[in-house]
């Protein structure tokens, strides 16, 4: 027996609620450092805060051992340019890789100059950073000294695109700012760590709002609410210092009633809270209006890493179905480490496909890799990044042999997305300063929860950055008294699911929520539908969130994400109403203003709620200034690498 | 055919069983419980039994579950029909799936 139904078949009955319910009990939590989200920044900011010796309480809507994006694992710890195996200079790359449109120069300053700490600090915690075993012996990008072992992603000049015969480059070079690692053993390492600490870690809780000092939108952040996803108990947190490290929202555009939380990057719990909570409060958002295409990774498409070339594999030829390669970068030393091909080399691809030039399907020709890199690339690579282990443990169980077979590739064979299939899971997010400071009091920022967030490691840096800002910031504020109105108001929203029992289900508000943004907010982008868009989600708002009923705290956890979502694809919406341009790196074409990229409006929009109403505003593209020098002003007491 | 009683139930939720478990392997320790983000499992009301897959819809095939199992064999994965990879014998051509 296993599934629900073998239970009601054999036991003629439903299994009962295996928690205890306890939608009336209430508990108060003081704490210093409140972060809100455990996955891989909110982890290293509670372990930071609580070094500087302050007190810690870390809320995690799963379990905080394999909870978040990167909870399965990570392979790459990328953008480590302080590393001793590194070429460039920090400062350098830092400014290299900041030198792309619409990305956040103090996270990538942040990163390149902390991120060696910050892996030296997990391998103190027990994480695995070196091949201590020889494993891997032989393999390129390998130190024999240090068993570092470096990733070809990056040559002399970093691109996620084909740059064509430029990319070319001497081994020597290489920049080496790409580490691998054996990043299964990260999250359960962080967990143990924060325990360590005496952080209080309340896991199955979904932070619902902040609470503001007077319960005034845009006053100093003093704390937060929270419900137990298993038991519905209510928590209040008061706290003189705040992190939000959520993640975006992974499933805005995506409708599927039966498909919850199917084979996504994210999971279904990534659903923009800490941006709609921090909205709510008064903070300033930025690159909102900013979208990608949905291409991997959902129950629509193939599972990422399930074919080769899907995302790629680090030097895995791509053969068609004759073992004729296909020029499509292998993610490895000669091309940079491109991740997919550039637009004319994609389109010839394509057209040969049609001509008969190519024959699907495609595959990635593991067998014709050198024996210790293809190791490295399936039993390292895909052995430790997030969520691939699975998939590559279930392949050789079945009998496919990496040294015989090739893996078959769905990245041409399953099609083009479909024009509709957006996502907002990147890109937009919180704005932050040097402190990683939002533009509230009390309210801090890290990982995928700031704009234009990036990776694994620069989740794991900017956290633990926070995580000293904001325990600084504690030691100094002073007291701070609740609002109770506020409170009273934000659990009478959160438990009113729980008091219906019929009317609309979380799935079936999700749905509508999709089917308004497929509409509106799609292929075709004009004021007019925009602000059509604008009204079918206020009209949701209004007449079927009222209508939202929750059986038990799982349903009820679903029906307030869904309350975000709609909440945050509302904001999009506003963000993309007040971009009178269109932006290729945003991915943001408008019928009305076609001009792509026009000088003007190289910028970022700003958008936050001032007593309710949307106010837009705007900042220069490198706002964050000199980024070195900022850095080194603002990080005067920085004392490197944790010592007990 | 089934001698068991028919009663009216809804439709079972697609993808249904994200994984399997092995009764005789498992010893209800709830490991795969604790460390599944989304909640796909709930404990089984009798200890030590394999827990019961209660949201299997909402899986994100992480894998986490079954990478941690303390027993191995207790738990395995199960792809849905529409997940399920292909790969090519490079020598004789021959086609295979999971």
């Amino acid at each position: 027996m296993t599934t629900w139904h073998d239970f009601f078949k054999e036991q003629g009955r439903a299994p009962d609620w295996p928690y205890e319910i306890a939608y009336d009990r209430e508990q108060e939590i003081e704490t210093d450092v409140l972060v809100i989200g455990g996955g891989i920044a909110g982890c290293w900011a509670a372990i930071n805060a609580a070094r500087q010796g302050v007190k810690v309480a870390l809320v995690e809507k799963g379990d905080t051992v394999r909870s978040g994006a990167g909870g399965p694992g990570c392979d790459h710890w990328c953008n480590a340019p302080a590393n001793p195996l590194s070429n460039v200079d920090p400062d350098e790359w830092a400014e290299h890789m900041a030198d792309r449109p619409f990305c956040n120069g103090i996270g990538i300053q942040i990163q390149c100059r902390e991120n060696w700490d910050t892996l030296l600090e997990m391998e103190q915690m027990g994480g695995k950073i070196r091949d201590t075993e020889d494993k891997y012996k032989g393999a390129k990008g390998r130190d024999d000294k240090s068993k570092l072992m470096i990733s070809p992603r990056y040559t002399r000049k970093h691109t996620y695109l084909d740059i064509g015969e430029n990319a070319e480059a001497p081994d020597d070079t290489l920049n080496n700012v790409v580490i691998r690692v054996w990043g299964s053993t990260f999250k359960p390492a962080l967990k143990k760590e924060c325990k360590r600490l005496g952080v209080k870690i309340f896991d199955r809780v979904m932070a619902t709002s902040l609470l503001t000092e007077n319960g005034e939108q845009g006053a100093r952040v003093i704390g937060a609410t929270g419900v137990n996803s298993r038991t519905g108990e209510f928590f209040i947190f008061k706290s003189k210092a705040t992190i939000l490290s959520t993640s975006g929202a992974s499933s805005i555009w995506m409708i599927s009633t039966e498909l919850g939380g199917y084979s996504n990057m994210l999971s279904r719990t990534i659903s923009g809270d800490g941006t709609v909570m921090a909205w709510n409060a008064g903070a300033e958002l930025t690159k909102m209006e900013g979208t990608g295409m949905v291409h991997i990774a959902t129950g629509y498409k193939h599972k990422w890493y399930s074919g080769a070339g899907d995302a790629s594999y680090e030097n895995v030829p791509i053969v068609d179905a004759n073992g004729k390669p296909v020029p499509y970068p292998t993610q490895g030393w000669k091309d940079a480490g491109a991740m997919i091909p550039n637009m004319e080399t994609d389109k010839a691809i394509r057209e040969g496909i049609r001509k008969g030039e190519y024959q699907l399907p495609f595959y990635g020709d593991f067998p014709a890799m050198p024996d210790v890199e293809r190791d490295v690339t399936w039993k390292l690579m895909l052995g430790e990044e997030s969520t691939t282990k699975i998939i590559i443990d279930t392949f050789n169980k079945a009998g496919y042999d990496e040294s015989r077979d090739l893996l078959q590739s769905y990245k041409y064979l399953e099609g083009e997305s479909l024009p509709q299939w957006f996502e907002a899971g990147y890109g937009g997010g919180i704005l932050v300063d040097w402190n990683l400071k939002t533009t509230l009091d009390g309210l801090y920022a890290a990982g995928t929860q700031m704009f234009s967030p990036e990776d694994h490691s620069y989740a794991a840096a900017t956290g633990r950055y926070a995580g000293r800002k904001a325990a600084a910031y504690a030691k100094e504020a002073g007291e701070i008294k609740l609002s109770r109105d506020q409170i009273e108001k934000e659990k009478a929203r959160v438990y009113a699911p729980v008091k219906r029992s019929h009317g609309i289900e979380w799935k079936e508000l999700h749905a509508g929520m999709a089917r308004v943004m497929q509409y509106y907010a799609s292929e075709f982008r004009t004021e007019s539908l925009f602000k059509m868009g604008l009204r079918a989600l206020e009209k949701l708002e209004k007449e079927s969130v009222p209508q939202l009923y929750a059986l038990d705290p799982h349903k009820l956890i679903r029906s307030l994400e869904d309350v975000s979502l709609l909440n945050y694809a509302k904001i999009i919406i506003q963000a993309s109403l007040a971009r009178k341009a269109s932006s290729a790196p945003l991915h943001f074409f408008r019928i009305d203003y076609p001009d792509v990229d026009p000088p003007e409006w190289n910028k970022w929009l700003t958008i936050k709620q001032e007593n309710g109403e949307v106010k837009i505003n705007s900042l220069p593209a490198t706002f964050w200034g000199n980024m070195k020098e900022q850095y080194e002003v603002n990080n005067k007491d920085y004392s490197g690498v944790y010592k007990e | 055919m089934s001698k068991d009683k028919i009663v009216a139930i809804p439709n079972i939720p697609t993808p249904n069983k994200p994984v399997i478990f092995n009764p005789d392997i498992c010893k209800g320790c709830n490991i795969c419980v604790e460390v599944c983000q989304v909640d796909v499992y709930i404990p089984h009301p009798e200890k030590g039994k394999p827990p019961i897959i209660l949201h299997p819809e909402e899986c994100w095939y992480c894998g986490c579950c079954v990478n941690d199992c303390p027993r191995p064999g207790a738990i395995e994965f199960n792809w849905p029909l529409q997940q399920r990879g292909y790969w090519k014998n490079k020598t004789t051509g021959e086609v295979h799936q999971i």
